[in-house]
């Protein structure tokens, strides 16, 4: 039947116009529909990322971020103890207590400010998180008030390159380094030595205590252990698992954001291609008469019409992932909810996108095609004979 | 007639239109029989009902009384899906618009009646050669429909029409949209496929001039067979 394929393709492209006015249209819609899913999908790959399957991260209990988080000294003190923590080449135990602290700072290319992360970190900060590497300068001395900042808070943030001065707490911070954590959260953010920075913001307490653990499995049986020691109200999760639960909530407001803006755009596009597709039936009145005459029943025509609407459907959803997918190559920065603070990520395309994508491309070309093609199968020979 | 002779067999047939709620009698107690090899020419002033009377017998429409009987079936009781299947093998159809699809080639379009055959993708090629070949459209078979003359868009159309060696070839106004010249080549090639491949052909015309070429000659008017004339 590769003729009746054909037939229908060549109609499209005999109505150049009307069909390219049509697919427009649908790729519209999943150019929408596929980018805000990219852009949840870049969120929710770019936190989950940063987190790491070996590490765990502990907080006070029923906090869900670290900016809510407090643990005392005494508290991190204890944990640095416990016999399950992973030890380094250098022989110390890989373990970090981190201050989390939001400073405002004035964007490059407008006047608006946003919160950025102060991040206190401890000497093995760096081992606990391989991704981040440093590409400029050198890391900060401890005890000084250096630091180093993000690539992405670099590019975006005015007074954030290297050597350059940064003043909050009441301090003034030298930036000796700038470093790069690929498509991470950490990327956004400014590291510093934790009790220098601590002091400034006068904080008794960390936010977390990060560590990695000698074996994976040995996570039940320490979160028993914390659960039944009075001395420690915290809670422990994996925390590649923390930031995955940071990401749950904005990408499902963007997921939800999307499918509604595009329910309505779609329903513009199916009635385009339904307005296309019944003109197209108008037209060929007299073409669906002879073949109705020649012996052909009245599903293959539903079939070449509704085959020309799935075609403008394809069409369409193909055009719309293709400028979609370029916006990978554009790195964004919107507020994390979570944190409150500024994130820069990238739009992620995944195969479960473009599949996504094309299934309801092709389903607007669907409900798009489907009346007027079941219109032309019913249509009386005789009388579209006389439509000439 | 002895039976085996006969293709055709019309017995009492009555056809009427609902048009708001008058009804409209078109066709009044016809009877006809025909014989195989035969070419009839049905004519009659506008509105006669010899296109109701031709669409029937192609299986086109219904009747509301009476039979029709092709070739042994009794038409009149089939299905419309049985219908468009028996159409598909037994009747070759020639418009007075041609009615090529636009979009596809001469080629294509004499194919299309093969699809509905379950032959081979090369048997196919050969029939549709062979057809065109009846035809002298050899060379034209690659163009689209816009890019050949009135005649030759009805030659392809005539090809199409005999491609599935249809029991019984029916053509409406076949000249009616030529020149003469063009009307001249193509009831000549009517007449060569009657009396050399035998093709049995129903022709609605009210031309006279078009209506002499056929063996044989029915009148209608108001609905109703006049073998007087």
């Amino acid at each position: 039947m590769s003729l009746l394929f054909f037939y229908s393709l060549r109609n499209l492209f005999t109505r150049c116009l009307t069909t390219i006015l049509t697919t427009l249209g649908m790729a519209l819609v999943v150019f929408v529909f596929a980018s805000i899913i990219m852009l949840a999908e870049g969120l929710k790959k770019t936190l989950v990322e940063t987190g790491s399957g070996d590490n765990v991260v502990v907080l006070r209990k029923s906090a869900e971020t670290e900016v809510q988080s407090r643990i005392d000294r005494d508290q991190a003190s204890i944990l640095e103890t416990l016999p399950e923590i992973a030890v380094g080449d250098d022989g110390q135990r890989l373990f970090a207590k981190e201050l989390l602290v939001l400073i405002t700072m004035q964007k490059k290319n407008s006047d608006g400010i946003a919160n950025v992360i102060i991040r206190g970190i401890g000497k093995h900060s760096l081992s606990l998180r391989p991704q981040v590497k440093l590409i400029t300068g050198r890391m900060p001395r401890w005890g000084t008030s250096e630091i180093i900042v993000g690539e992405s808070v670099a590019k975006r943030f005015k007074n954030a390159g290297l050597q350059k001065t940064l003043l909050f707490a009441m301090r003034s911070w030298n930036i000796v380094g700038i470093f790069d954590a690929g498509d991470t959260g950490f990327s956004s953010e400014i590291w510093g030595d934790a009790d220098q920075l601590m002091q400034s913001f006068r904080r008794q307490t960390y936010s977390s205590v990060i560590f990695r653990l000698r074996h994976s499995n040995l996570l039940q049986g320490l979160k028993e252990l914390i659960s039944k020691d009075p001395r420690l109200t915290l809670s422990i999760l994996r925390e590649k698992d923390y930031y995955l639960k940071q990401s749950e909530t904005m990408a499902a407001f963007l997921r939800i954001l999307g499918i509604s803006l595009t329910l309505i755009f779609s329903i513009g596009a199916v009635v385009g291609a339904m307005i296309t597709m019944f003109a197209a039936v108008a037209n060929r009145t007299a073409e669906i008469g002879t073949l109705r005459a020649l012996g052909f029943q009245r599903k293959s025509i539903l079939f070449a019409f509704l085959l020309e609407s799935l075609i403008l459907g394809f069409s369409g959803g193909c055009a719309g992932l293709f400028f979609a997918s370029l916006l990978q190559f554009l790195t964004i920065s919107t507020m994390n909810f979570q944190t409150f603070s500024e994130l820069a990520f990238s739009f992620s395309i995944t195969p479960g996108i473009i599949i996504k994508s094309m299934a309801f491309s092709i389903f607007m070309g669907f409900a798009g095609g489907l009346l007027p093609a079941f219109r032309a199968s019913r249509m009386n020979i005789v009388d579209s004979l006389r439509e000439v | 007639m002895r039976n085996e002779d006969l293709i055709l067999s019309i017995d009492n047939v009555y056809k009427s239109y609902h048009r708001d709620s008058q009804i409209i009698r078109v066709l009044e107690d016809i009877s006809l029989e025909l014989k195989r090899g035969a070419f009839l020419a049905l004519m009659g002033p506008s509105g006669s009902g010899k296109s109701t009377l031709l669409n029937l017998i192609a299986g086109l429409d219904q009747v509301d009384q009476g039979t029709i009987e092709i070739d042994g079936v009794n038409i009149t009781t089939l299905s419309e899906t049985d219908l468009a299947r028996w159409r598909s093998f037994n009747v070759g159809f020639i418009f007075q618009f041609y009615n090529l699809i636009p979009v596809l080639t001469a080629f294509e379009n004499v194919e299309l009646p093969l699809l509905l055959t379950g032959l081979s993708k090369r048997e196919r090629q050969e029939h549709v050669s062979a057809a065109i070949s009846v035809v002298n459209m050899e060379d034209r078979d690659g163009h689209y429909p816009n890019q050949l003359s009135g005649g030759q868009q009805q030659r392809v159309a005539i090809a199409r029409a005999i491609v599935t060696d249809p029991t019984i070839l029916v053509a409406d106004e076949p000249t009616g949209d030529l020149d003469r010249t063009s009307a001249e080549n193509v009831l000549d090639l009517m007449d060569r496929l009657n009396c050399d491949l035998g093709k049995t052909i129903i022709m609605v015309t009210h031309d006279p001039w078009a209506g002499n070429r056929a063996h044989s000659m029915e009148h209608l008017d108001k609905g109703v067979l006049n073998h007087d004339l």
